[in-house]
């Protein structure tokens, strides 16, 4: 694929951006990410470090002193956090309404996309452009008639509720992503596999979405991010017993004290999980995987 | 291994565009079929219709005993090679080969001998754990054929498979897909827009235009007796010169051609191969001249009137041969066909009026220099004859036709 050619240094007419690189040269544009990147990482350093004071330390002195006196780190935050069945339990929760909003998107997005754009039907154009139109639709004017459709089904209140909130509206982007990386794949390989002697679905599992990992991999994560970090569902959608982390640890702000120790844990519990899930996908993000595919 | 039949096999776009009209074509069990045409000819199209990647809009198309027009591609036992390969490219060289074999379910201890044996007979056995974006063109498209050869189909299906070598590697594959499809004995349809692999390739040859098949036969047949102006101009390189002449009689019954400011006297065989011929006396025809059917006056055994004189316009030195261009003061030929052929060539505007320039094949022993006055032979029992207003071959009666 010519994508892929594009990067190759020296080709007459490049990008602004590749341009300051060259132009930079490797060590300044390493220095500036490191700068980027610290800058970033600051705050996280800092909820990491109060998570591990005592609670009183926090109170006291800002989390930087722990720079002279290690001694102050502590894990008694997470034992009592392990101990805290609320929190704990809204950890899980979160998990609970993640993993599968993340896997059902993908997948249900996966079957549509390679539909709308590899298999021909009546009303594939009008149902892909119907898809685009549901980018534009906020979540907000679906809460009520959700939280009544939902109280009807018995969903209300339960985690499945959750769930299918998030799959619902996860959805349109996700097909359209998909959509528009499975169309982009050359032709000519889909019909091979189809030569080949391959049914849709095996062409879908063998060919396209093999190609197709580094789209399905940013898909993953954003919609994992999504999930993970979203307050707003969870907040209408879920009751006490289904509160996600999120939800959970708002609750917490309501309570007498800063209770610092408890919130601090929790969130940086809850940044853990997205970042592992990042991690694990990101490296298909820069895999050349068409690379001499076709010509 | 199967016969492939066409009949009748049309194709209409959404939109009204016909790209393939009423194609009658009855390829062979084991015959290497070539459609050749200028792009846009609908070759390509009657080829992914076979395939099962293009409805079928008229017609029905069958393969061995089975109609295939409503069977999907993947139960027609049909194998193809696309031009761009569309390799897999998440895939290595064996899993590429063996893909369509493990869809199959067959044992893989079967696969494993028949990839192998495949990747020995197109030497890739070194690179077989190699992926696609690690081989040269020439491997991608072995890889591609290989891909192709070890399912055993019933036919293969080519789409200008060479396309993207480059000179010297096409000339290479295309002595080795000869081979190979005689080895293997599989009925293969290729198309080409390029006339020589059609000639060098090819048990026959289909000549396609604007959808509408013009002639099929063996290449030399092509070449020696094309139906009409299209395939004579296609068939050959250089093309066939093509240049308006006057056909008249003498008082001796003697038939002569007048071509700018000479006259070429017909041979008796001729007009016996061609009777129809004898009837435009008087009247002006389309006269074709290979180029391989000149040569340099000075070498060759000129009798009466089978000289024209004119001045060389450009010497192609090829080692082999001499092409040697010159005007002749006639007027050129333009018909639907030669615009057609125009334009397959890029050469959009015909030449308007005032002569035209006739290419010729000369001995390389030839003394022809560029702006020098040249008299060329031209061997006129081999000359072919159009008519003006229809564009066919001129040979029993009007219609021309002789397949």
């Amino acid at each position: 694929m010519t994508v892929v050619e594009v990067s190759v240094a020296g080709s007459p007419r490049r990008g602004v951006l590749s341009r300051l690189v060259s132009r930079l040269g490797g060590g300044a544009v390493q220095v500036g990410l490191a700068l980027v990147a610290l800058f970033w990482l600051v705050p996280v350093l800092g909820l990491l470090v109060a998570s591990l004071r005592e609670e009183s330390a926090n109170t006291a002195s800002g989390w930087w002193t722990v720079l002279t006196a290690p001694a102050e780190l502590t894990l008694t935050n997470y034992a009592d956090l392990v101990h805290n069945s609320t929190v704990l339990r809204s950890f899980l929760n979160t998990v609970y309404i993640a993993v599968p909003a993340t896997v059902l998107v993908v997948v249900i997005a996966a079957l549509a996309a390679y539909g709308l754009a590899w298999i021909e039907f009546p009303g594939r154009l009008w149902l892909t452009t119907l898809v685009v139109g549901l980018l534009v639709l906020p979540v907000q004017v679906a809460l009520i008639p959700g939280a009544k459709l939902f109280g009807a089904l018995g969903l209300f209140g339960t985690i499945t509720g959750v769930v299918l909130f998030h799959v619902a509206f996860g959805l349109p982007f996700a097909i359209f992503l998909l959509r528009n990386f499975f169309a982009g794949i050359p032709r000519d390989l889909v019909e091979a596999a189809r030569m080949d002697g391959a049914r849709e679905w095996v062409v879908l599992r063998r060919v396209v979405l093999p190609i197709a990992k580094p789209a399905i991999a940013s898909l993953t994560i954003f919609q994992f991010l999504w999930v993970w970090n979203d307050l707003l569902v969870a907040l209408v959608f879920a009751d006490q017993d289904s509160a996600p982390i999120t939800v959970a640890l708002r609750a917490q702000l309501r309570q007498f004290g800063t209770n610092i120790d408890l919130l601090s844990t929790g969130a940086f519990l809850s940044m853990v999980v997205p970042l592992a899930v990042f991690l694990l996908f990101q490296r298909y993000f820069v895999q050349g995987v068409l690379a001499g595919s076709t010509k | 291994m199967a016969e492939v039949v066409l009949s009748g096999l049309g194709k209409v776009y959404v939109d009204g565009t016909r790209a393939v009209d009423d194609l009658n074509l009855e390829i062979r069990d084991g015959e290497f079929l070539v459609l050749v045409g200028p792009s846009g000819c609908g070759k390509t199209t009657a080829l992914r219709m076979i395939a099962g990647l293009e409805s079928v809009s008229e017609g029905s198309i069958r393969i061995g005993e089975r109609t295939v027009n409503d069977v999907p591609s993947r139960d027609r036992d049909v194998a193809m090679v696309f031009q761009s390969y569309a390799l897999y490219p998440h895939l290595d060289v064996y899993d590429n080969i063996a893909f369509g074999l493990t869809l199959r379910k067959l044992p893989k201890d079967e696969i494993d001998r028949r990839v192998r044996e495949v990747a020995e007979v197109l030497e890739l056995h070194e690179h077989l754990d190699r992926k696609p974006r690690n081989l040269s063109g020439g491997q991608r498209q072995r890889v591609a054929m290989g891909r192709a050869i070890v399912r055993a189909p019933r036919a293969f299906l080519m789409d200008e498979p060479l396309s993207n070598l480059d000179a010297k590697l096409r000339v290479q594959m295309r002595a080795q897909i000869a081979r190979i499809q005689r080895d293997l004995g599989v009925t293969t349809v290729y198309v080409t827009h390029d006339q020589t692999e059609a000639m060098t390739l090819g048990d026959r040859v289909a000549v396609m235009k604007r959808g509408v098949l013009q002639q099929v036969g063996p290449p030399q047949e092509l070449y020696d007796r094309p139906v009409n102006l299209f395939v004579a101009g296609f068939i050959g390189s250089p093309g066939m010169n093509l240049v308006t002449a006057r056909l008249d009689r003498d008082d001796d019954g003697r038939h002569w051609l007048t071509v700018g400011t000479d006259a070429l006297l017909l041979p008796d065989s001729v007009l016996l191969s061609r009777p129809a011929l004898a009837g435009y006396a008087g009247r002006d025809v389309v006269l074709g001249i290979r180029p391989e059917d000149m040569e340099d006056a000075a070498l060759a055994d000129a009798g009466e009137g089978s000289i024209l004189h004119s001045v060389a316009d450009l010497v192609e030195a090829m080692g082999s041969d001499v092409l040697v261009h010159f005007p002749v003061d006639a007027a050129p030929v333009v018909t639907e066909d030669t615009r057609a052929l125009a334009e397959d060539d890029g050469t959009a505007t015909l030449p308007k009026g005032g002569g035209v320039v006739l290419v010729g094949r000369f001995s390389p022993r030839t003394h022809t220099y560029e702006g020098q006055p040249v008299a060329v032979w031209v061997d006129t029992s081999r000359l072919h004859f159009f008519d003006p207003a229809t564009g066919l071959s001129v040979w029993t009666d009007k219609s021309g036709g002789q397949r």
